[in-house]
């Protein structure tokens, strides 16, 4: 019997993280629901019309996408017990992932020069929260990202330590969906 | 070393070529959304079509990439509440601010 296991035979730290993920769900619901209950009402513009660059967020989406596959298969390298590929895919996630993060500075310091603020109006206001948490959260899954990519370089990340990677999986995905219904809802649904 | 194992059990669920494929389908699907963005004929449908496909993708993620339609569904549950719970959340908030329903305004 697993001494860490949960009386549903999940490891703890798994079902730790399912809880954290549905906390998170709520987390991000009202930050949404602020979004969608403020959308239209700016008095001011810049309007999501007039400042959303969608060709732009468009391909960031498709480098986070790809980011979760590369996170799936560094798993799957890790459970194998292959620390090349393992190594490989991790580095992946963290360049993809830095991408993406890369693409959310560029777009952010774009709009401030364009007029949108998080003073701006409710749009700046909603927007700019509601992304800036979203990017917060890749930025920590970047940095988690890199641990496990160091751990791997001095050969303490092999198959017996997979739920560690497995974990922070979780956590990527996670934000990876989040961010399936952010692109929906604030930058094609205008 | 139990921890190792229950990890382990989740190595085949699915193969490596299945999860390339999730991606294409990732990918399909998102050029697909923005098609869509661009096409003034479909803008009537617009919303529950987008809606659709952002929950298609959501899926897919949830089921293979984070093992969803492998593991235990207590999972499945605690993830599923959160969703509920969230969405609740959205509705009425934007029921209470007039962004749907009646079309009350503030």
């Amino acid at each position: 019997m697993d001494p860490h296991a949960t009386t549903f035979g999940v490891p703890s730290r798994k079902m730790a993280m399912w809880v954290f993920i549905a906390s998170e769900c709520m987390f991000f619901g009202s930050l949404i629901a602020t979004y969608l209950s403020y959308e239209g009402k700016s008095i001011v513009g810049p309007t999501p019309a007039e400042i959303l660059n969608i060709p732009l967020t468009s391909v960031s989406t498709f480098v986070l996408l790809m980011s979760s596959l590369a996170m799936v298969l560094a798993l799957d390298a890790v459970q194998s017990g292959d620390r090349r590929m393992t190594r490989i895919w991790l580095g992946g996630v963290i360049l993809l992932g830095g991408l993406f993060i890369g693409g959310q500075v560029f777009e952010f310091s774009h709009f401030y020069h364009e007029g949108l603020t998080l003073q701006q109006n409710l749009f700046g206001a909603t927007f700019f929260v509601l992304t800036g948490f979203h990017g917060a959260h890749v930025t920590v899954g970047v940095v988690w990202m890199i641990t496990l990519l160091v751990m791997s370089l001095r050969g303490t990340l092999g198959p017996e330590r997979s739920l560690d990677v497995e974990v922070a999986g979780l956590y990527w995905h996670f934000v990876d969906v989040v961010w399936i219904v952010i692109f929906t809802v604030v930058y094609l649904i205008q | 070393m139990a921890e190792h194992a229950v990890s382990e059990s989740s190595k085949g669920h699915a193969s490596k070529s299945t999860y390339w494929l999730i991606a294409v389908i990732l990918g399909i699907l998102t050029m697909l959304e923005v098609a869509v963005f661009y096409v003034p004929l479909l803008h009537s449908v617009i919303v529950p079509f987008l809606l659709v496909l952002s929950a298609a993708k959501f899926i897919l993620v949830a089921m293979f990439f984070m093992h969803l339609k492998f593991d235990r569904p207590i999972l499945t549950t605690v993830f599923a509440g959160g969703i509920v719970v969230a969405t609740v959340i959205i509705l009425a908030m934007m029921l209470l601010f007039g962004a749907i329903g009646s079309g009350a305004h503030m």
